[in-house]
């Protein structure tokens, strides 16, 4: 018998923050503008020591003002969708749950477009208008969260192969409305349709929104943590949970809702990334077992570093081009998909 | 603070101090049920008033055939429907109204479970067993750790501790999930056809180990089962169901009835006392 500790915790913590801190450090150095390792070193202490001044103005502008904030960007929405993903996979007690696949992500992206067009048309004050975005992806990858799971059952009972399909099919038919939103709004700022249909991360959204999604990512996790034995249960089955003293209904209301602020926050500033849900949560259930006490967290790690890779070999690849993330995650993702599948139908 | 408040209250006993009878831990009283698919259709299902009661080491069973109300009868015992009418207690609180975290400490339920979505090891399904008594994320103690390790031994299944729930046979994992329950160190105890899917032997080993466990931790055990001469065997007390009703409540020798039996089950039965004086009930042979 060896349970969690505290301990345990806390090292597999550390080693996979290193290892986030590495790949950071390497995200920087890539580029279409070569930057040296010692340069790069030289640099970070000089920020560090808040000696600012003296860094050169064109690596300044590179590394802090470029490629800084859209790696901090990678890492709160790789650590979002990767903790939305084992969340969804423990509610709805499907290892194929993502926020994805199940047309959450796309469900948010026409949140966030409707959110976009109705904006200018409030004149609210700067700060609440910069909220209006998230709060529309939230709304729709809530709506949709909530319809999927309603036509996923069957005969009361959640039918794995129903969700997945209910789940597809939303996805095309909110991925079709984005295509119609896209094809007929002009001007304004509505991103083009690789960015809600893939996800990028080319343009790091305004400060106020950026804290906003750190501050949310942090709330948001954090509620799903404290319900992280909880999910251990559910994932046993409602019955069973509910004879372990599990307030079940209370622990589903707060994840979906925690669960699909996350996927909002996520798909309003990186439109929609897919896979990373799946793909992180289950590499890490490998790594160090299904206790979501462990998993939670270290999904969070594994996917702000699975995010950052991605994106920067989306940048150096075909630079001086660029792919959308989502098509890298894509990639890894979806033949990890039908091995997972093939594998619990066989 | 609320919470708190509301559970204290619910943790009150309810009813006259007075009528209480401090031998019974368990008091099913008049409880009834009604199921329906609509509110304004008529039921599907209805349990009529149900009453008995079962004092700490006391093994009751629920027979009855197919859909006579067995399992929901099982479900309001542990609290997790609402009767219609009645009350079912335990040690005197309403088992219905109990909080969740406190009707975990107190009620175990052994069913059919859910197939696993990712494999986990005995230890650790047993370990789940001590979530009621933990806060939202506590780590497990060394009291936990030796209730669970005690737990696997008092079912005999310490050697299955690190193996995968979904490479053991299936008596092997009805006893993990005994030791489950038994990690909750409840009061009652409550299974749901848990010989369901075992052979003869394992049957048998199984219920010699609720009556072990009964007598040695003072359980009080209600199980449901299809297995009349198990229940002839090792239970106290019998609950005999038909279409929803409770037809007979008592020792198996006075409920065990040939022409009782015959009209439930709805076949020809031959109802013999052993030397013991518990009842064995057999179809009859051809000759006669």
């Amino acid at each position: 018998m060896r349970p969690l500790t505290l301990g345990r915790l806390l090292t597999h913590c550390a080693l996979l923050s290193a290892v986030l801190f590495v790949v950071v450090v390497i995200a920087l150095k890539l580029g279409a503008v070569p930057v040296s390792l010692y340069g790069l070193g030289h640099d970070l202490l000089r920020v560090l020591f808040r000696q600012t001044s003296q860094l050169s103005s064109e690596y300044q502008l590179i590394i802090f003002d470029i490629r800084l904030p859209r790696i901090l960007l990678a890492v709160f929405v790789g650590a979002s969708l990767s903790v939305a993903g084992a969340s969804f996979q423990a509610l709805l007690r499907n290892p194929l749950a993502d926020p994805y696949v199940l047309g959450v992500s796309s469900g948010a992206a026409v949140g966030a477009i409707i959110a976009l067009i109705v904006e200018p048309h409030l004149s609210l004050a700067p700060a609440i208008a910069a909220l209006l975005t998230p709060v529309g992806a939230f709304l729709g990858a809530a709506l949709t969260v909530t319809a999927v799971y309603f036509l996923g059952l069957r005969r009361g009972q959640i039918d794995s192969a129903t969700l997945l399909l209910a789940g597809i099919i939303s996805a095309s038919f909110l991925q079709a409305i984005i295509m119609f939103f896209m094809s007929t709004l002009t001007g304004g700022n509505y991103r083009g349709i690789a960015f809600w249909m893939m996800g990028e991360l080319q343009t790091p959204p305004p400060r106020i929104v950026s804290l906003i999604l750190r501050i949310g990512f942090f709330l948001a996790a954090g509620v799903i943590y404290t319900t992280a034995s909880d999910l251990n249960l559910l994932l046993a089955g409602e019955k069973e949970a509910m004879h372990l003293g599990v307030d079940v209904r209370r622990v589903r209301l707060v994840v979906y809702i925690a669960a699909s602020l996350l996927t909002g926050l996520a798909v309003s500033v990186s439109g929609a990334i897919g896979y990373v849900g799946l793909l992180v949560p289950h590499v890490m259930r490998l790594l160090f077992g299904s206790d979501h006490r462990i998993l939670l967290p270290t999904a969070a790690f594994g996917g702000a570093i699975a995010v950052v890779v991605a994106d920067t070999l989306a940048r150096t690849v075909v630079s001086p081009a660029e792919l959308p993330v989502g098509a890298m995650t894509a990639i890894a993702g979806a033949p990890l998909f039908l091995y997972l599948m093939r594998r619990r139908l066989a | 603070m609320s919470s708190y408040a509301r559970s204290a209250s619910a943790l009150r006993p309810s009813g006259d101090a007075g009528d209480f009878n401090s031998d019974v831990r368990l008091s099913v009283e008049q409880v009834s049920y009604a199921y329906s698919a609509n509110p304004t259709q008529a039921p599907l299902f209805t349990l009529e008033a149900t009453s008995f009661q079962a004092r700490p080491g006391d093994i009751v069973a629920i027979l009855g055939p197919n859909a006579c109300g067995k399992s929901t009868l099982l479900k309001l015992i542990a609290g997790a429907l609402q009767p219609l009418s009645g009350r079912v207690l335990l040690n005197g609180f309403i088992t219905h109204t109990l909080p969740h975290r406190a009707r975990g400490q107190r009620i175990a339920m052994v069913q059919q479970e859910s197939p696993l979505l990712f494999p986990s090891r005995a230890w650790e399904f047993v370990l789940q067993g001590r979530h009621p008594y933990g806060r939202t994320l506590r780590f497990e103690t060394e009291e936990d750790i030796t209730i669970a390790r005690n737990a696997l031994a008092q079912v005999g299944a310490e050697h299955l501790s690190d193996r995968f729930m979904d490479q053991i046979s299936g008596g092997e994992k009805q006893r993990v999930i005994l030791a489950r329950a038994l990690a909750q160190q409840p009061l009652l105890l409550l299974l749901d056809e848990p010989t369901l899917h075992l052979d003869i032997g394992a049957q048998v080993d199984l219920l010699e180990t609720l009556r072990r466990l009964a007598s040695a931790n003072r359980y009080t055990v209600v199980v449901v089962t299809h297995e009349l001469n198990l229940a002839g065997q090792y239970a106290d007390q019998v609950v005999l169901l038909q279409k929803g009703k409770c037809l007979r409540v008592g020792p198996p020798a006075t409920v065990f009835q040939r022409e009782l039996l015959e009209q439930v089950f709805q076949t020809p039965l031959t109802v013999e006392l052993g030397s013991s004086g518990r009842p064995r009930v057999s179809m009859p042979s051809e000759k006669q």
